[in-house]
């Protein structure tokens, strides 16, 4: 008990005298793991579009890795990234091993699956004659695509936050490819899982408190956006 | 119209997140030395103090992957380490002879010490360490081993081999698979009996429960080395930066912090400087 109330106060302590150490690790945080959702989102909604709306042999078998890769463990992420991208290894030359682009890399492979399967899901569960409708109305493919794709964004928003939550929150690759380096590759996770090793519970308890309260306001805003335009 | 709004605001978002990642990749531009090591010289704190110093001196900056000695030996066989901070003799003298390294230096020692629970049921207090492994197996108490391949872990082992005993399989022997940290934790937890670092100890005195049983024995000497790695195998490997390193662990300012480190804190030091030192006047 005296320990969580230690660890409360030192999380005040260090958010409020805006200790710069932590302020840099929060802004890696989020920094790093904001790229990732978004390189997510770039690949994850066009591929899930279209495994949602096209028709060919093995598309149930794709959409099950795909489903399947919702639930990729981010170890198994870290380690063959990390494999890759060693010196010697295939994606050796690129030389991004232990630098927070690596992070990131091992973060989209981690979420894109995630929102690949949201996408699909959500452009699935649309009217089925909406989209007759859209191209009987003399749509092109293009802009039936973008219809439906806006039609649902709602759902689509929470791809958005499923995919930062997972990312946010994973500290296995991270550790990994980044390798914990003070500050370069030090994040939220990888400093709590260090600060636990060295004993210090109350700043691994602050950092963890920094961690929740960060992903609630990213989801909060989301959130926020989502149901202002919810169908009412 | 609302949809226009947050499709603006998104793409806003998104350019500024772009940008930003675009300065993170254009910061690693100076040249980077890869320092594979144990848990506890980062757990300890030494590398926090050591590492910018010599970051400043020399102008590289130091990637430290913080694993078992066991991991970071294999960091070096595979070329993917330019410098080795480790404490595990033996298999550090096999990782020469193979040819792995190209120079191996001796930079500090600390000791080990058998910690456990103070109702001590196995019995231990004041033995010396093989006798003490031994009445642990004997009255089958519980013991928490690193199981990882660390230096502490082999330590662990060349004492149980000492002892006669192996810990394999049996029941009272856990194996965590975590550093020296998280392992005193659960030895915490279990009123376990656990080898350590003293420096790890120390660090983390505070917050467990467990007393030193066993010390000062010549078996439980922590002795640290440098080793660079040899290029010839894995030309990428950054030479002059892992020498660079390698020479600063050993000069004598890094040599003076080291005595000095944990003293403020601790009232000991934890680590003591042996720079230059013939390994036989360790007793090894």
């Amino acid at each position: 008990m005296e320990l969580i109330f230690e660890g409360l106060q030192t999380a005040l302590k260090l958010i409020f005298s805006l200790d710069r150490e932590v302020l840099a690790i929060t802004l890696l945080s989020l920094k790093v793991s904001c790229s990732a959702t978004l390189a997510s989102l770039s690949i994850g909604i066009p591929i899930g579009v279209f495994l949602a709306l096209s028709d060919f042999p093995g598309r149930r078998l794709v959409i099950s890795l795909v489903n399947t890769g919702m639930g990729l463990p981010p170890v198994v992420v870290g380690l063959f990234v990390t494999i890759f991208l060693w010196r010697n290894g295939p994606l050796g030359f690129l030389e991004i091993l232990y630098t927070p682009l690596a992070m990131i890399l091992a973060q989209a492979v981690i979420a894109t699956p995630i929102v690949t399967g949201i996408t699909i899901a959500s452009i699935q569960q649309l009217p089925a004659n909406l989209k007759l409708q859209v191209r009987a109305l003399g749509a092109t493919r293009l802009q039936t695509v973008w219809i439906l794709v806006r039609e649902s964004r709602l759902p689509l928003l929470a791809a958005v936050m499923a995919g930062f939550g997972g990312v946010i929150s994973e500290v296995g690759a991270s550790i990994m490819v980044g390798g914990n380096i003070k500050g370069q590759t030090r994040v939220l996770t990888t400093a709590t899982v260090m600060e636990t090793g060295k004993g210090n519970f109350d700043v691994a308890i602050a950092l963890s408190l920094i961690l929740l309260a960060l992903a609630f306001g990213v989801n909060y805003l989301l959130t926020v956006i989502q149901q202002r335009e919810r169908p009412r | 119209m609302i949809t226009r709004q947050i499709l603006t605001r998104i793409t806003t978002l998104a350019v500024s997140l772009t940008i930003l990642i675009w300065s993170t990749a254009a910061m690693a531009a100076p040249k980077t030395v890869i320092l594979a090591t144990t848990t506890s010289t980062q757990d300890s704190g030494l590398l926090d103090v050591l590492v910018p110093l010599f970051e400043k001196e020399s102008g590289y900056q130091v990637k430290t992957i913080s694993v078992g000695s066991g991991q970071a030996m294999k960091m070096g066989e595979k070329g993917e380490a330019d410098v080795l901070l480790v404490h595990s003799p033996d298999a550090e003298k096999k990782f020469m002879a193979y040819g792995f390294g190209a120079v191996r230096r001796l930079v500090m020692h600390n000791d080990f010490i058998i910690l456990g629970p103070a109702a001590d049921p196995a019995g231990v207090k004041g033995t010396k360490a093989a006798e003490a492994m031994k009445l642990i197996a004997q009255k089958n108490s519980l013991f928490a081993s690193r199981g990882d391949n660390s230096g502490t872990h082999a330590k662990e082992k060349g004492l149980w081999k000492a002892a006669g005993v192996n810990p394999e399989g049996q029941k009272w022997y856990q194996q965590t698979g975590l550093g020296m940290g998280q392992t005193l934790s659960v030895a915490a937890e279990k009123k376990a009996y656990v080898l350590a670092d003293r420096a790890t100890y120390l660090a983390l005195r505070k917050n467990l429960g467990l007393e030193i049983l066993a010390e000062g024995d010549g078996r439980l000497l922590n002795i640290y080395h440098v080793l660079e790695i040899n290029p010839v195998k894995w030309p990428k490997v950054n030479v002059p930066g892992g020498k660079a390193f390698a020479d600063f662990m050993v000069a004598k300012k890094s040599q003076d912090i080291i005595g000095r480190f944990g003293v403020e804190k601790f009232g000991a030091p934890l680590f003591f400087p042996d720079a230059g030192k013939k390994p036989e006047s360790l007793g090894l």
